[in-house]
């Protein structure tokens, strides 16, 4: 019991003085105490107004609350419900690490390293900020080969990092046994610091700035009238106010759901444990670099002469599920049982620290989200709701550079980064089941330290949306992934195949269902697939005039003032002219319109027409992505299969490109047939009423099958898209990248009547020439079978130099090659962005870096299919839509 | 301290069927207590360094042959019994989500014995385990007759009297307690006539002593149903009964003895009845010893209790029965003589204590301990012998890691390797009570199971199994944790 107290106090947050919310004695020795001395009430009383509340005085929220002071921000008052850091702060381990799966979440990383190291300076607040380094160990081959990728991708970003051997592992560290490993990345700048000083050293910083501190007092709740946040309900009293942030932590999502109306905020608990040894006779030094071994699924740092060391299990005890008054965070118990494995992994890896004594075992429970990456953003539907929650354990690693990108967001309705994979509009209320967030983050948290191969996909959360042809599909041998809850096929897995070995297709290299998808590409292009595409996000627009159209004249790039029944492929763009969403619009009559959007896009785009859509009770959206099944015909002799079943001419010359018609296939009337595909091939869209959708699909499968009709999945359809250099909103689009980066500029409609939504922005843009350019480069020398195949985020290179970085790749079949897209972004000289000209491209030589190996590639700017025979028929069938997910 | 106190019971061979003759026990218990103790041992860490410092082991001087694994497990098996209770009672979450229980005999007849039951006409759930001695009687009528007792006093002043109007009239019952009993657990026919009789009268003194209206407290329900029912018993000894086979059968319970451990799970209110030595596991302990000197005069002080012993001969302070403890010894003469001939070749039924001057010695009053459920209390151990002890395998670790500081990481690996290693047999055994009884009865020094060493334990002749063990009963009520944490 002694070694607890003692360690918890050692933990415990450095209380932060009365004088932060009161005018009392002067900490001579902080620097900048004086001023938000003079500047605070008397009383500890709460304003009735201020600008920006924040909810959650952890390292999260006086982050933001630091970088919104910091932007100039006054009147920001920031509620804690008991003592600052007193959650997951108080207890976490205190590592700051830029191995993160995703780049931007590096970036943030990074950010966050440079901030807590001149915090003390700034503040005077020691932090007990060391830049130890870390390694990150590799037990096999594949994990030294993501480790491979991840140092590609670091260096894209500039931080140093080294693969390095076994042997330099034991000089960093001598404690490590090493006889198991194959290797490990060092990252020299990885840090340590007491988390809770760093905390508090945030609010002490904000504090100087006129950030306004309450300690003990909880949000009941937000209120929020016509859409927009007016005032935060405290227990003592309420605050006016025209911002709010949730930072609520573990409790974020409870606090979503105690407003009147309700912000699904996906989150769950998991306790996590880690051990805190007592000093080693020879006590560890301070600046001994963090290990992490994912194999072994620990991670150790130094700890005040002792070890730190705790780790992500195979079997997570999820843990507040039914929400905030079942336990205390403070309560919680330790579960030796439970460590044991990691206490064998720790001892494997360190066998000296056998003879080391125990001092605790701490419980610190840690917040994940479904799909392992934070939330961070506005919610849908609610004006000035911000959130920045969900860390999956990664809190102080993420918190300097995502409060700064939050303090941005609301600052400028936008951050300094692309981060859509961590908005939280890419989620929905469909994830916000509780049985669905317990079962999906027992997945997530082992998920941290697995290998993640290409194309994994989560286990659990399964078979919340399907289509009705799930089961026709699945007893086809349909194998599943799942996008935005919708499960969608990848592949058919033909009879008689061996079912156990696909399903074990985790490798970097050559997957085994080369084949299979390598069949349905060859019918695609000789025969006719079907695809059943109904995830696809789905709105109506109607109005009694014409509100419609000229809503959509301003929000899109493209001319909607097309006749009834065609088809337009345009962009949705922000001020600056970036990708907000990126659709397919029908003309259904004057007044109605159809869109097509990716189907992670149903909440983000559901918000982003909302924000623009006046209140006009004429003007009518809905969402009617659960009306209609989707099916895609793709192939030569589609139009051949829907003829026979609609008894009309399907060919070019009665059903032209990109145009829309309501017509009968089978028994089945009111079927939206559109003569699109979504990869360049030639095919149809059916959109049709769910009840409708068997009947059509067993009719398209059996008038098919004369054709050589076969089902096709995501895979091939990816192949397809990618190898006719269509780009994807969300991989390779974002709200950064605007149409003339990517070649799109005949799908903008400069001239059209309406000034859209970044117009300006684009105009700029054209007399000043793009400073990037999305490519295709195609792998030459890639061994397809003994090769690393390419997956996204691997940096290319010009003549030896780093210029950009892959957004997405596949294998071409037709090509027999690896087609990788991707951005060049190159820079002059003095490192500011240089102009990109088809002449630069075209003459340079291109090396993409997967894992540490370049291989040589050609860079195009157009797609291989408007270079060969069929350009002909092709010409306006330039559907360079894309929407289909890789 | 409970384990110490275990082993020190055990060597003194308190498993003789409660009375004994001192000189006998240790006769028998110098020769081999030692497997006994580590049958006892809790499994914690502390328990296990203490083993090895005082260089214990196992002797297995006594020739057997080996069980097979499967003939263990019929053994242990026979009488295993669980129950899974819904988890939805359609309006509330139950608080409890099954019990597993199980016996293992040492005496032939086993003299334990177990009762389980839902109160239908109040909400809640009751656990008794009964550990009888001088014969079984006792046990055998406390595990009838009990619950019935318990059921009653809980019901509401109208219930009652719908009971009596009903039983008056003619009418059938609304049936008062639904059971969970395992084949092997019988109820008496011949003596529910009589049974039925006494708990009648019982009910009507209740319905006038309360008050329309007034829910009655548990603890005292309890209470009052534990004395009714030992004064019952002594009562109808008193009286007989007109039926020969009757008459011998009411002397022989209240001439036998029992302990009882009942519990009674209603939402997150738990109470724990006991009399006598059986235990469970969130029960809390008292100093008894204090409590019977200080009931008695000074002058018997030094022979009240004995050798840890009441009147040097019982071992529970508390019990069911043992009118021999009760009576005066007139009363106890009268009795028997006047009782059927079966009882005077009753060695046992005439011997009278030494230094029996002022009965009772013994009362039948249970500790009543009430407890608010957690959402941290996972599950009660209802044991008639020191089982409990072995149980909660993260309790025990959880307390290894708080107590005892100065254990290095190396030990802990080793330990909880260990423990995982034990927990993997619990695959064997889907009844927690089956595998905690192979826990106690075949643990070894280290705190394993070790197959020959319980091959040995069963396989003891009949009348040396006594000497190594107890009868064992147990009943583990598993708590849903997700049902109490509405407060």
């Amino acid at each position: 019991m002694r070694g607890g107290v003692c360690s918890i106090r050692a933990l415990a947050p450095v209380l932060l003085p009365r004088w932060l919310c009161g005018p009392r004695a002067c900490p001579a020795h902080l620097h900048g105490s004086v001023r938000f001395l003079s500047t605070d009430s008397v009383s500890a009383a709460l304003p009735a107004r201020a600008r920006v509340v924040i909810c959650g005085g952890g390292i999260v929220g006086t982050s933001v609350a630091y970088h919104l002071a910091k932007l100039g921000w006054t009147e920001i008052v920031l509620l804690e419900q008991g003592r600052l850091g007193a959650g997951t702060t108080r207890f976490c381990a205190g590592i700051v690490s830029v191995a993160k799966p995703l780049s931007v979440e590096s970036k943030m990383a990074d950010y966050s390293i440079a901030l807590y190291e001149r915090l003390e300076e700034e503040t005077g607040v020691k932090t007990g900020f060391v830049r130890s380094g870390s390694l990150c160990l590799a037990q096999n081959q594949d994990r030294l080969l993501s480790l491979k990728r991840l140092a590609s991708r670091l260096k894209v970003l500039g931080v140093s990092c080294n693969v390095i051997k076994p042997k330099d592992v034991a000089r960093l560290h001598p404690l490590v046994n090493i006889h198991d490993l194959v290797g490990a990345l060092h990252l020299p700048g990885d840090s340590v610091v007491s988390p809770p000083d760093v905390n508090h050293a945030l609010a002490v910083a904000s504090a100087a700035h006129g950030v306004q501190i309450y300690e003990h007092t909880s949000v009941n709740h937000v209120v929020v009238k016509k859409g927009h946040v007016t005032a935060v309900e405290t227990d003592r009293g309420s605050i006016e106010c025209e911002y709010f942030v949730n930072c609520a932590g573990q409790w974020a999502y409870e606090l979503g759901q105690s407003g009147e109306v309700k912000v699904s905020v996906p989150l769950h608990g998991c306790e996590h444990f880690y051990l805190l040894t007592k000093p080693l006779s020879e006590p560890v030094q301070n600046d001994s670099p963090v290990l992490i071994d994912m194999d072994g699924r620990i991670y150790a740092r130094a700890w005040h002469g002792g070890i730190l060391s705790g780790g992500f299990e195979k079997n997570p005890k999820p843990i507040f599920t039914e929400g905030r008054n079942q336990l205390e965070i403070q309560n919680m118990q330790e579960d030796w049982d439970h460590f044991e494995p990691m206490l064998s992994a720790l001892l494997r890896r360190m066998p000296g620290l056998e003879s080391c004594e125990i001092q605790q075992l701490v419980n610190c429970p840690e917040s994940f989200t479904p799909d392992m990456r934070c939330l961070m953003g506005e919610t849908p539907g609610i004006y000035g709701y911000f959130v920045l929650v969900g860390m999956n354990s990664s809190g102080l690693s993420f918190a300097g550079g995502a409060g700064k990108y939050l303090a941005e967001w609301i600052t400028y309705g936008y951050p300094s980064a692309s981060v859509w994979p961590l908005d939280i509009k890419r989620f929905g209320n469909l994830q916000s089941s509780r049985t669905f967030l317990r079962h999906r983050v027992m997945e997530v948290m082992p998920l941290l330290y697995e290998l993640k191969v290409p194309r994994w996909d989560f286990q659990t959360g399964r078979q919340l949306r399907t289509s009705p042809l799930y089961d026709r599909l699945d007893t086809q041998g349909a194998r599943w992934m799942e996008k935005h809850g919708f499960e969608r096929a990848k592949y058919f897995v033909p009879a008689g195949k061996d079912l156990l070995a696909l399903d074990q297709s985790k490798t970097f290299y050559k997957p085994d269902w080369f084949d299979i998808v390598g069949a349905e590409v060859k019918c695609c292009k000789e025969a006719v697939c079907v695809i059943d595409m109904s995830s696809f996000t789905k709105f109506e627009l109607t109005s009694a005039g014409d509100q419609a159209l000229q809503l959509l004249q301003r929000l899109c790039a493209n001319d909607l003032d097309v006749p009834v029944g065609h088809i337009v492929h345009t962009g949705m763009l922000n001020q600056r002219g970036g990708y907000e969403n990126d659709c397919s619009v029908v003309r259904l009559s004057k007044n109605s319109f159809f869109i097509i959007s990716p189907t992670d896009q149903q909440v983000h785009c559901w918000s982003w027409i909302k924000k623009h859509m006046p209140s006009d009770p004429q003007l009518h959206l809905e969402d009617v992505s659960w009306k209609y099944t989707a099916l895609n015909l793709i192939g030569p002799r589609a139009m051949d299969v829907l003829s026979e079943l609609s008894y009309v001419s399907m060919t070019p010359e009665h059903f032209p490109s990109l145009f829309c018609k309501e017509m009968s296939v089978g028994y089945a009337n009111g079927i939206r047939v559109m003569s699109m595909t979504h990869t360049g091939e030639p095919g149809f869209m059916l959109y049709i009423p769910i009840e409708y959708a068997l009947h059509v699909y067993n009719e398209v499968m059996s008038v098919g099958q004369k054709y050589g009709i076969r089902n096709a999945g995501y895979y091939a359809l990816r192949s397809l898209r990618i190898e006719k250099f269509f780009a994807f909103w969300g991989q390779d689009l974002d709200s950064f990248t605007t149409p003339l980066e990517c070649g799109r500029e005949f799908r903008v409609k400069f001239d059209k009547d309406t000034d859209f939504l970044g117009r300006d922005a684009l105009l700029r843009q054209r007399v000043e020439g793009v400073s990037r350019r999305f490519v295709m480069l195609v792998l030459e020398d890639h061994d397809t079978e003994l090769d690393v195949w390419p997956w996204w985020g691997e940096p290319i290179y010009r003549n030896g130099e780093l210029i950009g970085v892959t957004t997405s790749s596949a294998y071409s079949y037709t090509l027999q090659r690896h087609v990788c897209l991707g951005f060049l972004s190159p820079t002059n000289t003095d490192g500011s962005p240089a102009a990109v000209t088809a002449d630069f491209i075209n003459r340079g030589d291109y090396e993409v870096d997967i894992a540490g190996q370049k291989f040589p590639a050609k860079a195009k700017l157009y797609p291989f299919s408007s270079l060969f025979a069929q350009q002909k028929r092709r010409k306006d069938d330039m559907e360079l839509s894309n929407f289909q997910s890789k | 301290m409970a384990a110490t106190f275990q082993v020190f019971r055990v060597i003194h061979g308190r498993r003789f069927g409660r009375i004994l003759v001192p000189a006998m026990t240790c006769q028998n218990c110098s020769q081999s207590p030692r497997p006994c103790i580590s049958a006892t041992q809790p499994h914690s860490f502390e328990q296990r360094w203490r083993h090895q410092v005082r260089g214990y082991r196992t002797s297995p001087a006594w020739h057997s042959y080996y069980l097979t694994p499967p003939q263990i497990n019929s053994i242990l098996k026979a009488n295993e019994y669980n129950f899974k209770v819904p988890e939805f009672d359609g309006k509330n979450l139950s608080s409890v989500m099954g019990f597993d229980s199980n016996q293992l005999p040492a005496n032939a007849p086993i003299e334990d014995r177990r009762s389980a039951a839902t109160c239908l006409q109040t909400r809640g759930m009751l656990y008794g385990v009964f550990d009888g001695h001088a014969g079984c009687a006792c046990a055998q009528a406390l595990s009838e007759r009990l619950f019935y007792y318990i059921a009653v006093s809980l019901l509401p002043h109208e219930t009652l009297m719908d009971l009596e109007n009903a039983v008056e009239s003619g009418r059938p019952l609304h049936p008062i307690l639904q059971w969970h009993k395992h084949r092997n657990d019988y109820f008496s026919k011949e003596a529910s006539r009589l049974y039925f009789s006494s708990l009648r009268t019982y009910w009507q003194e209740l319905l006038d002593l309360s008050v329309p209206g007034e829910q009655p407290d548990v603890a005292e329900a309890l209470l009052s149903a534990f004395k009714r029912l030992d004064n019952d018993i002594s009562l109808e000894a008193q009286v007989g009964d007109p039926n020969a086979f009757l008459h011998y059968w009411v002397l022989r319970v209240a001439f036998s003895g029992a302990t009882a451990c009942v519990a009674h799970i209603d939402g997150n209110e738990l109470h724990v009845a006991n009399t006598g030595d059986g235990r469970a596991v969130l029960g809390v302990q008292e100093p008894e010893v204090k409590r019977v000197r200080s009931e008695h005069p000074l002058s018997e002080a030094k022979t009240v209790v004995k050798q840890d012993r009441l009147l040097g001969l019982l071992i529970p302070f508390r019990a069911f029965g043992d009118v021999k403890f009760k009576w005066s010894i007139e009363l106890q003469r009268c009795v028997l003589e006047s009782g059927p001939d079966q009882l005077h070749e009753n060695e046992h039924a005439k011997f009278i204590p030494p230094n029996y001057h002022t009965p009772p010695y013994l009362t039948a009053e249970p500790e009543v301990t009430r407890h608010h459920l957690r959402p941290q209390d996972r599950f009660l151990v209802l044991g008639s012998d020191g089982l409990w002890e072995t149980l909660h395998r993260q309790e025990v670790v959880r307390i290894v890691g708080e107590h005892l500081t100065g254990v290095t990481l190396g030990q802990m690996q080793g330990l909880l390797q260990e423990r995982k290693a034990r927990i993997s047999s619990t695959f064997e055994d889907q009844n927690a009570a089956t595998h905690l009884i192979r826990n106690a009865v075949g643990s070894n020094e280290f705190g394993m199971v070790d197959h020959e060493r319980l091959s040995k334990m069963l396989s003891l002749p009949e009348e040396l199994a006594r000497m190594y063990r107890d009868d064992i009963t147990i009943i583990i009520v598993q708590f849903n944790p997700h049902g109490n944490n509405k407060w």
